[in-house]
């Protein structure tokens, strides 16, 4: 994972933020409900979230709701940057699928890395098979 | 209670018939600006006549769910009746801000980014809807995005079945390829929704895809 930014100025004019890594024994016994609501708390703190697994494919769409739903009422905030890095070498995530590997969807899939951060802090994830880049705002 | 029981047992074998000889229920999802609505409209127009909505280079031109219904596509002697649903682009952020490069007004662009998160929440909701549902893709984007896999590992999840269609082939930039190496287990079609290309290798997919369901 590269950090990089455009310009000339330093990462001193970014606001504060940290990163926060987030096992997944931390939430393996949480609802959707409350995998959700814990993932917000973090976002909304500024932080970028490594959460070490990944989501279920509806608790993506939930947190992408959700998130959209917030916008308006949290002030300042304009969503989120969202990526799942698989952990399985050259196998794509919907070979996985193809090959029956279950808990790509169903959760848990503990090779997998998942990064979210608020939009505000996140500028981009770019994803390509072999490399994750983070480009910050300014 | 016998009666009930037979009474059950024809209302399933109905409701199944039904369900045969009416609509397929086709969506359009995906990221915005890849040519949901364009595509939804080069349907709707050569077969009804009428296009289901405006399009727009301004992203989030679609900020509701918009219906066609009893769109019966006649291709190669075979006939199919959908009812087509083209969706919000589903996004992780929205910025009213973004919409100011397109010479949008600043009043303008913050209605604009507030409805579109709604339409995001729209998208989401009418997922389990679909019978079947096909994704569009802009061919010259990144294809590894996260809301296309979200968008597919929903499906997938639902068992609804897929269509990957990689948009705007017109353009030089466009890489069908890289689409297909990014979900080896789908068809991608490459089409061009503004001037109707492909749209034969397109239809063929459709009925395929609807015998499924």
């Amino acid at each position: 994972m590269s950090k990089k930014k455009k310009g000339n100025n330093g990462l001193g004019r970014l606001k504060g933020f940290s990163i926060q890594f987030l096992p997944y024994s931390e939430i393996r016994e949480l609802n959707s409900n409350e995998r959700i609501k814990k993932i917000l708390g973090i976002i909304l703190g500024n932080n970028i979230l490594i959460l070490q697994g990944k989501l279920l494919a509806n608790e993506e769409t939930r947190l992408i709701g959700d998130t959209m739903a917030m916008m308006g009422h949290v002030s300042d905030f304009k969503g989120i940057e969202l990526a799942v890095i698989s952990g399985n070498g050259d196998m794509g995530f919907f070979r996985k699928i193809g090959k029956g590997l279950a808990n790509a969807l169903s959760g848990g899939d503990l090779g997998a890395v998942t990064i979210i951060g608020p939009a505000t802090i996140v500028k981009e994830i770019k994803r390509n098979p072999k490399k994750i880049e983070l480009f910050l705002n300014r | 209670m016998v009666i009930k029981i037979l009474k059950n047992f024809f209302k399933r074998i109905f409701s199944n018939i039904f369900k045969d000889r009416g609509e397929v229920k086709l969506g359009f999802y995906g990221p915005p600006n890849a040519g949901k609505t364009s595509l939804a409209n080069r349907i709707c127009k050569d077969f009804t006549g009428e296009e289901i909505g405006s399009v727009s280079k301004v992203p989030h031109e679609t900020r509701n769910v918009q219906f066609k219904e009893k769109v019966e596509i006649d291709f190669k002697g075979k006939k199919m009746v959908f009812k087509m649903i083209d969706t919000p682009g589903i996004a992780t952020k929205i910025d009213y801000e973004d919409f100011l490069k397109y010479k949008v007004k600043k009043k303008q662009a913050k209605k604009r980014a507030k409805e579109a998160t709604e339409g995001v929440i729209e998208s989401i909701k009418w997922l389990d809807d679909m019978d079947i549902v096909v994704v569009v893709l802009d061919g010259t984007e990144n294809p590894y995005n996260q809301v296309n896999i979200t968008i597919i590992g929903n499906l997938v999840a639902r068992k609804i079945p897929v269509l990957i269609v990689a948009n705007k082939i017109d353009l030089k930039k466009v890489d069908k390829k890289k689409i297909e190496a990014a979900f080896p287990e789908y068809d991608v079609i490459g089409i061009s929704a503004k001037y109707g290309t492909n749209l034969e290798e397109f239809y063929e997919s459709i009925f395929k895809l609807a015998k499924k369901v």
